[in-house]
């Protein structure tokens, strides 16, 4: 099967398990072990291929500009992880399937497992680096969901948390070292990279990279000193502690640092910084672990230190080293994962997992008592399980390592390390299977259904029977060895058996073993020690850690973003006023290259009104109404503005969008007060005044500036006048550019303005069904109604010189591609037309015949300009891509069929559409209870015999 | 000319950025409506002023910028759309909390969740 396939079945399968949900817990679980069974069948389709040593690749570009591809590969080491992925994953959802309850959603739960399955097979299957970051980062947030499943527990959502925190900054070192990496070795393609070995670690950037790419390794796979997370992770359902901390998430770290061991191991830097996290860890795991209570708590930290001595191994850059480490990986996933189940079994049955609470449960569950029993004895290295072979390399391995200069450090520290993992091991068994049998268990403990055991039992088969035929994982274990060194190293001759005669490993596995029954039984005066002894909690370490970190946010980000949206604007203002200023001062100028041009009278008129309502909007800026007015006669300055300086179309569409404004501008003062009280001090108006001084000063100058000088490069226009009817069939070039050149922007354009009107809708329609619809409806205007609120003298006019608005609005859109028009202008002079109509017989009349809801009148409009653009693609031209030819119809003249015109029919009716919705939502607010929408067009009408309704 | 164009778009701007600095809502937006006047004619004069010829092709030699107009026609629409949503959110905040102040200066402690 496609490797792609193998990757993307799990997340596309994702979906499923959530669709499944109302078809009973079984179809769920199946669907999801139907998945998973696909994917692990489909990769077993590529053994053959990996066995005989071949690397199977696939991939296709997809960023290449970025050196990020989707390439997939799969070597040894890729197989081992993704079968150990795909395989336990099917023995925990069988597991998950009896283990969560009725309460639980099971859709969900198997659909977070789906993801992050799919994840992990991607990391473990990716040939680009980049793209292996990707799922990196994936397998951390589908497992903040997995640990943080159980929503209502905090001790869920604050371990999920941990969680995430840590492996999410590991995460962002891990891209900074990887960055650094493919930048040294010119690609990101772990292929390539893999080949680098000599560059990479003669790069001064070698140290950097390292440290960066371990501590997201160190992170994820719960090195010292980022191993707190772990155990905190346990608030999870078991199933998914049992998946992601036995073969999955927290081997993660250590699949990439075997991945890049080619490039990155046999340095003194990697030696000591791997060498010595892992022996700390692998150390301070067992210790902890030792005087744990909880079961899964102690799984937690035994955990903690199997990763440390996974990581030791790598550390040690050998060949034998490597070889060990693997095969550990297979050992430690098999034994723990069936540990972990076990432990559910009993929280589940007994309803408790505290080991105080426990013992005697031999004779109640028989068989999780050998599953767990055989399980808990691999762990401790004991002969004829999987657990001792691997347990003995260790320990060969680190007979031989020398680190500080001290041959004695790391084999004394290894069986210290390993006399504690013998001990809490047999104080798992020791204190939980034996003893009397109690009878103050919180439940009756019985053995569970065949499938919360038969899980763990089968894993039990596999750890027996590497443990007594060593020779069957051998040949599969060299293999991923050998794709582990890579070039760097010739696989270890070593055979893998239980005897090796009398050497230095076995008397240390002796001592262990012995050293750790010695500690069982003096476990009470122990104990009571470890409780005496005072020891940092790492929990409120990292709380602390978080909360300065929030203290120091809040003290940066407060002071600035206070809530106060004036002192936003204030610092906005200065620092773009003082940002310029440094640009002024430290660029040239150039001289003037274009002459002053004289002003007339006409110009200096407008000129002057232009100032003068602006400073009045300034002055009389309390009075709303009042500089609703100003604010017309600039506008209408601006227009002719426009017009004064060969701009047509551009004055046309700012007098029409002034009087739309203005309208919309009208309605919501209807709501809001009318006068603006004073609250600001003298001296805070006087700050805001030099601020704002200095910012129109400033603009004032960059653009007189900028007006007498031409530009640096020349300007792109010249290309648009010289094609514009060559190439858009058109005169007006403003209109071409619009719905020809530049086509695509304005297809964004009338996008943008639709969604702004459905927002605008959408938020009117959340006022009247929250609480403000009481108030709106009862609300006493604070100003007296007209007395003929719908005049007809008006109602009259407006009836009349709709058909001759709609002519004028036809004809400017006809003639827009070679005279000032167009669709914009033309929307918003038909919008006009219409709005009068609203303005002289109010709201409800007139929207009670409309036809078309102005949703769809927008809709309509995307939709027509999108065809028009999607319409090329028939002819094989790009999006957009516009035609034109000219007919002629007698009688007619010849005229111009161009496909911009269709397009400019889109845009036209998003206009209309966008400008009405606007206008009509503010429009419904204004309706109150007690008024009664009128029948008539108008209130008073002398053809009419009823009498006039009085307003209340 | 292009002097009075330049103390135009000062003045707006000086005018709009006293205005935005208001504490009550409708002057905010007001303000922002004097801004983009600045802006769109600002935008505008990146073309240079031209008079009388505006970009319709004849037969003439030399025409105004098309560039900026078609950039300044579109900004004009959609300021107004933008304008509508402010106004619109300015007129649900007071609606709903009976206030048109723009600051809202309290302890932000509430959002902190363990």
């Amino acid at each position: 099967m496609s490797l792609f396939l193998i990757v993307a079945l799990p997340f596309v399968g994702s979906l499923l398990p959530g669709l499944m949900n109302s078809a009973g817990r079984n179809a769920c679980a199946g669907v999801t072990f139907m998945i998973t069974l696909t994917a692990l069948v489909g990769l077993l389709t590529n053994l053959p291929a990996v066995l005989a040593g071949e690397v199977v690749q696939t991939g296709v570009t997809w960023l290449p500009d970025l050196g990020l591809n989707v390439t997939l590969m799969l070597d040894g080491l890729g197989f081992f992880f993704a079968c150990l992925i795909l395989g336990i994953g099917l023995l925990i959802i069988t597991y998950g399937r009896f283990y969560l309850s009725r309460k639980d959603n099971m859709g969900e739960f198997f659909t977070y497992l789906l993801l992050f399955q799919g994840a992990m097979v991607g990391i473990v299957l990716s040939d680009n680096i980049l793209l292996l970051i990707v799922f990196w980062e994936l397998t951390s947030l589908s497992s903040f969901l997995l640990i943080g499943y159980w929503k209502h527990l905090p001790e869920g959502r604050q371990g999920a948390r941990m969680a995430l925190t840590v492996t999410g900054m590991g995460g962002l070192a891990l891209i900074g070292g990887a960055l650094i990496l493919g930048n040294i070795a010119g690609s990101y393609d772990l292929s390539v990279i893999l080949q680098n070995r000599e560059a990479i670690q003669a790069s001064p950037m070698y140290l950097p990279a390292l440290i960066l790419i371990l501590l997201g390794c160190f992170t994820k796979s719960a090195q010292f000193p980022f191993h707190f997370w772990l155990p905190h992770a346990m608030a999870a359902p078991t199933p998914v502690s049992a998946y992601l901390h036995s073969a999955t998430m927290v081997k993660a770290g250590i699949f990439l640092m075997a991945r890049l061991w080619p490039v990155l191991s046999g340095t003194p830097e990697w030696f000591v910084i791997v060498t010595t996290a892992g022996l700390i860890t692998m150390v301070l795991g067992a210790v902890i672990a030792l005087f744990k209570h909880d079961l899964k708590s102690l799984l937690a930290f035994s955990t903690v230190s199997h990763l440390g001595l996974i990581t030791m191994l790598l550390g040690t850059g050998t060949a034998f080293g490597a070889m060990a480490a693997m095969f550990h990986i297979l050992n430690h996933a098999t034994f723990k994962a069936a540990l972990f189940m076990s432990a559910g079994i009993i929280d589940h049955e007994a309803h408790t997992r505290d080991i105080r609470r426990l013992g005697g449960l031999r004779k109640l569950m028989p068989v999780t008592f050998v599953i767990a029993t055989l399980a808990a004895l691999s762990m401790a290295g004991i002969p004829f399980l999987n657990g001792f072979l691997s347990k003995e390399m260790m320990l060969e391995e680190a007979e031989r390592t020398v680190l500080f200069s001290s041959p004695y450090l790391v084999p004394a520290l290894a069986t210290f390390g390993s006399l504690f993992s013998a001990a809490y091991c047999f104080r798992l068994i020791g204190h939980t299977f034996f003893g009397p049998v109690r009878d103050d268990y919180p439940a009756t403990p019985h053995d569970p259904p065949v499938g919360m055991w038969g899980p763990p039992a089968l894993l039990v088969v596999i750890v027996v029977a590497i443990g007594v035929a060593p020779f069957l994982a051998e040949p599969f274990i060299k293999t991923v060895t050998a794709s582990v060194l890579g070039d760097a190293a010739e696989v270890p001759k070593n055979y893998f058996k239980i005897w090796h005669g009398f050497v230095p490993a076995l008397f240390m596995s002796i001592i262990a073993v012995v050293g750790g029954l010695i500690v069982m039984a003096i476990y009470k005066p122990l104990q009571a020690a470890w409780d005496a002894t005072p020891r940092p909690e790492a929990k409120t370490i990292f709380e602390a850690v978080i909360a300065s970190a929030v203290a120091l946010a809040k003290a940066l980000t407060h002071p600035l973003h206070n809530g106060a949206f004036t002192r936003y604007a204030a610092i906005f203002a200065i620092t773009v006023i003082a940002i310029s200023y440094h640009a002024w001062t430290t660029g040239t100028v150039g001289a003037p290259t274009r002459a002053v041009q004289p002003a007339g009278v006409v110009e200096i008129a407008g000129w002057a009104l232009l100032v003068t309502a602006t400073l009045g909007m300034v002055v009389l800026h309390r009075h709303r109404l009042l500089s609703l007015i100003l604010i017309g006669i600039v506008g209408l300055m601006v227009s002719v503005g426009f017009v004064v300086f060969s701009a047509p179309d551009l004055a046309m569409t700012q007098l029409t969008v002034e009087v739309v404004t203005i309208i919309l501008l009208l309605l919501a003062l209807n709501f809001l007060p009318n006068r603006t009280p004073v609250e600001s001090p003298v001296l805070m108006r006087m700050r805001d005044a030099g601020i704002a001084i200095v910012g129109g000063l400033a603009t004032f100058a960059l653009a007189f500036h900028y007006m007498l000088r031409d530009t640096v490069a020349p300007s792109i226009s010249e290309f648009h006048i010289a094609n514009s009817y060559k190439g858009g069939g058109g005169t007006n070039m403003v209109n071409v550019i619009l719905v020809d050149f530049r086509g695509f922007d304005t297809y964004g354009e009338i996008i943008v303005l639709g969604i702004a009107a459905l927002l605008i809708f959408a938020l009117t329609e959340a006022l009247l069904n929250g609480p403000v619809r009481a108030r709106l409806l009862n609300r006493l205007p604070d100003q007296p109604r007209a007395g003929d609120m719908h005049p007809m003298m008006m109602v009259v006019m407006t009836r009349v010189i709709m058909p001759l608005v709609m002519l004028v609005g036809f004809y400017i859109f006809l003639r827009g591609h070679n005279e000032p028009g167009g669709g914009f202008i033309a929307g918003l002079v038909v919008s006009i037309g219409f709005v009068m109509q609203y303005m002289a017989s109010g709201f409800a009349w007139t929207s009670s015949r409309l036809r078309y809801p102005y949703h769809g009148v927008i809709g309509a409009g995307v939709l027509v300009a999108g065809l028009t653009g999607i319409g090329s693609w028939f002819f094989a031209k790009p999006f957009l891509t516009s035609d034109f030819t000219y007919v002629r119809i007698p009688p007619f003249n010849e005229f111009e069929l161009a496909t911009a015109a269709l397009f400019d029919v889109g845009v036209f009716l998003a206009v209309v559409g966008a400008v009405m919705l606007s206008l009509e939502s503010f429009s419904r607010l204004a309706r109150r209870a007690h008024v009664e929408d009128p029948e008539h067009p108008m209130d008073i009408n002398p053809s009419r015999d009823d009498a006039p309704k009085a307003e209340a | 000319m292009e002097f009075l164009v330049a103390s135009a778009i000062g003045v707006l701007t000086a005018a709009g950025l006293y205005l935005v600095m208001r504490l009550r809502t409708f002057p905010v937006i007001m303000g922002i409506s004097l801004l983009t006047y600045a802006v769109n004619i600002f935008l505008f004069t990146s073309g240079r002023l031209t008079v009388s010829a505006p970009p319709i092709l004849t037969d003439a030699t030399t025409y105004a910028d098309p560039l900026p107009q078609a950039l300044v026609l579109t900004a004009i629409v959609i300021s107004f759309g933008m304008t509508a949503v402010v106004v619109m959110i300015a007129l649900g905040a007071y609606l709903g909390a009976d206030d048109d102040a723009v600051n809202d200066i309290a302890p932000t402690d509430a959002g902190d969740s363990k």
